[in-house]
């Protein structure tokens, strides 16, 4: 591992590779050694960790009866084809 | 069994299911898929009656297909890839297609602004994210929340937007999003860090009120 240390403001910018993983072992070491020694970067990758929580439970809007009856039409022709 | 076997056996039984011709579970797909399909026909067309067209379009294509379809990938992402397609080519008969821009790698779009930084790039002890822990969940869920959240989706640029609503609201993967839009792994990072970190800040700073 490299000694190169990683600043806050870069940190913030490796964030989503942090997140889905795809950061090199050697980066990775890096970033969690800084998240372990700085309050501020902690606390910006839990905000993150809260924003993609949150935006994968707004809820779905209710499908509309109308476009429900005419995909069950589109249905029932198919069947018939 | 795996989580993808598992998915593929699912996917199997509703389509023997589709193909018998059941009508209960036609509906339930359609119910599950509706609302995001025309969110997603959206970042194409000019209008939400457009889009439900495109919606439609695209269901009488599966169901002409469901005979073609070879499972190589999920029943849903194979639809969401015949949707984009008819998004786009719905736009481009109505002239107002414009290509999916990629991110320019070059062109720089902070996270976070600079200002909150010091002249060494770490946080300035007066503008250090916030602690979200002591923010009651009620707070988080409310309906205020969500429209604000909402809001800062809709506000995107059309490529970021379809991105996060696929990543973080329809829960595809990153393969899944690739294939979908056509992108590689890296754009399809790129702007969904881009998009979440967009999403971040409007919500730090509607938290901080
Ligand atoms: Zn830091």
């Amino acid at each position: 591992m490299s000694d190169e240390t990683l600043s806050c403001q870069e940190l913030v910018e490796l964030v989503t590779e942090y997140l889905e993983e795809t950061l090199p072992p050697d980066a990775r070491a890096r970033f969690e050694q800084h998240l372990s020694k700085c309050r501020g970067c902690h606390q910006y990758v839990e905000q993150m960790r809260v924003t993609i929580r949150l935006t994968g439970m707004l809820t779905e809007d209710a499908l509309d009866s109308r476009a429900r009856d005419t995909l069950l039409d589109a249905f029932r022709r198919w069947k018939q084809e | 069994m795996d989580e993808q076997d598992e998915r593929r056996t699912a996917d199997l039984q509703l389509l023997a299911a589709l193909r018998a011709g059941d009508e209960a579970v036609f509906n339930a797909l359609v119910e599950q898929l509706y609302s995001s399909m025309v969110r997603i026909a959206m970042i194409y067309t000019s209008s939400q009656a457009v889009a439900e067209d495109v919606v439609q379009e695209t269901w009488i294509a599966v169901l002409r297909g469901l005979d073609r379809f070879e499972g190589r990938s999920s029943l849903k992402t194979w639809i969401f890839t015949i949707l984009t397609n008819r998004a786009k080519t719905r736009a481009q008969r109505e002239a107002r297609y414009v290509p999916l821009e990629l991110p320019d790698e070059n062109e720089s779009e902070p996270a976070v602004e600079s200002e909150r930084f010091t002249a060494t790039h770490h946080w300035r002890v007066d503008a250090m994210p916030g602690n979200w822990e002591g923010v009651p969940e009620d707070r988080l869920l409310s309906g205020e929340t969500q429209r604000l959240i909402l809001e800062a989706i809709d506000a995107l640029p059309p490529n970021q937007r379809e991105v996060i609503r696929l990543r973080d609201i329809e829960d595809f993967t990153s393969a899944d999003v690739c294939n979908i839009l056509n992108i590689s792994e890296t754009n399809q990072r790129v702007l969904l860090h881009r998009a979440r970190s967009k999403v971040r800040r409007a919500l730090e700073s509607y938290l901080s009120q």
